[in-house]
């Protein structure tokens, strides 16, 4: 739609979307008044100065919905075979779209019909969600339907999308995440369309989103509380939801699509495929982390060292005595290797960012422990999540791809762009944090840079571990020189290497050869020496001098499992109590139902 | 895939001893693991052979065995190794654990 706006006397068309798009200066559409026109400026204000107008975006989006009043069924339903009609009516060319890609949920439906729209009536799109997860969000980039992208975490798309830029097919805003591109979208990232995803819909728009609400709300409410238009498919429309997630007159339009919406099991780790190795790293950051801390409250990463670590509390953490002083609260995703430490009464809370399929009837029999609502389901939130892992915790746990001498990490190779997700946020101290617990003090305490930073005035630290075999398969090195992502940045042309966990915030490392803990460490020099002393065989290893790091390891800076008193003979898999998916089914009492590629039996 | 060979000495250490049984075996060829046979012979220094699908890592290869025989105080036995993908770690612990395990046999 095209505003008339008058100024100095010479009337304007001006684009709707323009108006929106407040970092870019307005174009006047055709006709121009003549060719030494003033420019027009670079906000609203000279628009404003036709009295009264202060509705634009409002009125915009009464056209828009009058135009696709034609496709609307009885309430808000649209026909599923109308959808591309209805897409091709709602979104102008410019929009900025947000099409619900969680790392989990996706809007799958509306995803592939955005990707049939007639690229002469719909182009130049500028895409903004968290996920790119499917082959449909970058195919509209292929097709010039969108042209600018803003996300988070692109997963098994990561190498299109890294080509996709090279070529120049897509124009890359920026790499966030997920808590920071959330905070986009009531900034200057607004979508003025979402298309999102949710189990059922009634007629009148509410939405049950159940265990994968994930995004939807803060997707749901930036776009509509922005005068922007709401679209969700759902996988049955019903007279009465079990819960209303989202408020109907948040909606717009409901598709009910002819398929069941396609929800990743991304947390599901078999026990089956843990090694010794990781048993061994789980047992020193137990006994060296968990217990010298005191670690409470944590958020896990979803490898296969962290999957270790939930299932040796109920055996090696029972040894040592620790149950009720570790691992009471999590801000976690329903991990099917956590229900074993659940039956054994370890786990006081977990709030979910999404679901785990399989996990539901465990969770609904559950309620002490996860976050239900009033019908007894898992609510999920991605939001609360992230805000909860980067406020409350004390710990962020993970593992990566490589780490360098200086203790910067990052997921990146040199022909994916797999993005952030949450572990930034996690895996950060939060600087806004002013509640102590005695896991962050003693952090705190510990740190070796605090005198120079904060003088004598006591700060808390939270912990960042980041769990690390020396070489990973293949051989690749887990500890290097230099971390792929600057070649990544060069031939992308990032402005910065995508590193996902900065070396200031890295407080502890452990590999099978020792933890290092960073934090104690006084300046750089020592930081890389610890570093060195427990990345093995590996270069930046190789170059470790051995009275350094005895040295390292009388001050504590550095332990290995002999100085940790943990005898490496019994790091196997016997010390899991788990060791096969069907032993988790055994342990949920049969009331986890694990996805069929994880079951042979 | 060609299999990749490697074969080096290891001088011993003063005072070192062999391991108690005539031979030891341990571990399979697994992904990402090894078997490992330890076998008592004649001469002090240490043989060993490696068979690997890897190449490229013959340093670190011997580092690893060296750092073992040197801990192990080992002399007068022979490693062969037929390798899978196992990462230094790995070896490291499945060396560990054959010659507790050749320790432990004699014990029976």
């Amino acid at each position: 739609m095209d505003y008339q706006v008058i100024l100095n006397g010479e009337t304007y068309n001006v684009a709707i979307e323009e108006i929106d798009a407040h970092e870019e200066p307005i174009k006047a559409a055709a006709p121009m008044p003549q060719a030494t026109a003033p420019a027009i400026g670079r906000s609203a204000e000279h628009i404003r100065q036709k009295p009264g107008k202060w509705n634009i975006l409002h009125q915009d989006r009464v056209q828009r919905m009058q135009a696709a009043a034609r496709l609307v069924q009885a309430g808000k339903i649209v026909d599923a075979d109308n959808t591309v009609a209805l897409i091709e009516t709602i979104i102008k060319p410019g929009d900025k779209v947000n099409v619900e890609g969680n790392n989990q949920k996706q809007a799958d439906f509306l995803s592939e019909c955005l990707s049939l729209v007639d690229p002469s009536k719909i182009h130049d799109l500028h895409i903004v969600q968290s996920s790119i997860a499917l082959k449909e969000h970058l195919d509209i980039f292929e097709k010039g339907i969108a042209k600018k992208l803003d996300f988070s975490f692109s997963g098994p798309q990561a190498d299109r999308l890294a080509r996709f830029i090279h070529e120049g097919k897509v124009e890359l805003g920026s790499i966030h995440t997920y808590m920071e591109l959330f905070g986009r979208y009531f900034i200057d990232l607004t979508p003025r369309v979402a298309l999102v995803a949710a189990y059922q819909a009634d007629k009148n728009g509410n939405l049950y989103t159940g265990f994968n609400t994930e995004d939807t709300p803060v997707i749901v409410e930036a776009t509509r509380f922005k005068q922007g238009i709401v679209v969700a498919q759902v996988n049955e429309i019903v007279d009465e939801l079990p819960r209303v997630d989202i408020p109907g007159d948040w909606v717009d339009f409901v598709v009910q699509s002819p398929r069941l919406f396609y929800v990743e099991p991304l947390f599901t780790r078999d026990p089956a495929l843990i090694s010794d190795a990781q048993v061994l790293r789980a047992m020193m950051a137990i006994k060296g982390i968990y217990a010298e801390y005191g670690i409470q409250r944590v958020n896990h990463g979803i490898g296969f060292d962290t999957a270790a670590i939930e299932l040796l509390l109920p055996t090696y953490g029972e040894e040592l005595g620790l149950k009720g002083k570790i691992c009471t609260h999590f801000a976690l995703n329903p991990h099917p290797t956590l229900i074993p430490a659940i039956e054994s009464g370890w786990v006081s809370s977990i709030h979910c960012f999404g679901g785990e399929l399989g996990m539901e009837e465990y969770i609904q029999n559950r309620p002490d422990i996860f976050f239900t609502g009033p019908d007894g389901t898992l609510r999920s939130n991605r939001a609360y999540g992230q805000m909860a892992g980067h406020y409350a915790l004390d710990m962020f746990i993970g593992g990566t791809l490589q780490i360098d001498r200086f203790g910067n990490s990052s997921t990146a190779t040199m022909d994916r762009i797999s993005g952030f997700g949450g572990a930034p946020n996690m895996g950060t101290d939060a600087g806004g944090r002013r509640h102590a617990s005695n896991a962050w003090l003693k952090c705190g305490d510990e740190y070796g840079m605090k005198a120079q930073l904060t003088g004598d005035m006591p700060r808390g630290k939270k912990l960042v571990v980041q769990l690390q075999e020396t070489f990973r398969e293949k051989m690749a090195p887990g500890i290097v020189d230099r971390l792929d992502a600057w070649d990544l940045a060069k031939k992308a042309g990032l402005p910065l290497p995508p590193v996902m966990i900065y070396g200031d915030d890295l407080t502890h490392l452990v590999t099978e050869e020792g933890i290092a803990y960073l934090h104690r460490c006084a300046d750089i020099e020592e930081r890389t020496a610890a570093i060195q002393a427990v990345a093995g065989y590996t270069d930046v290893g190789l170059e470790a001098n051995e009275s350094k790091t005895r040295e390292l390891r009388q001050r504590g800076l550095v332990r290995t499992p002999e100085d940790l008193k943990i005898d490496t003979s019994r790091a196997n898999r016997s010390m899991l109590a788990a060791r096969s998916v069907r032993d988790l089914v055994r342990w949920s009492g049969g009331l986890y139902h694990p996805p069929a590629r994880f079951k042979n039996w | 895939m060609a299999l990749h060979e490697i074969s080096f000495l290891i001088e011993p250490q003063e005072g070192y001893e062999s391991i108690p049984v005539d031979w030891a075996h341990n571990g399979v060829v697994g992904s990402g693991d090894m078997e490992l046979l330890m076998q008592k012979t004649d001469s002090a220094a240490v043989q060993v052979n490696i068979v690997t699908p890897v190449a490229g890592y013959d340093a670190i290869w011997e580092k690893v065995l060296r750092k073992f025989v040197a801990e192990a105080r080992l002399g007068g036995v022979s490693i062969e190794i037929n390798d899978n993908n196992s990462t230094p770690y790995v070896v490291a612990t499945r060396l560990k654990q054959g010659l507790l395990e050749a320790k432990a046999g004699e014990r029976e």
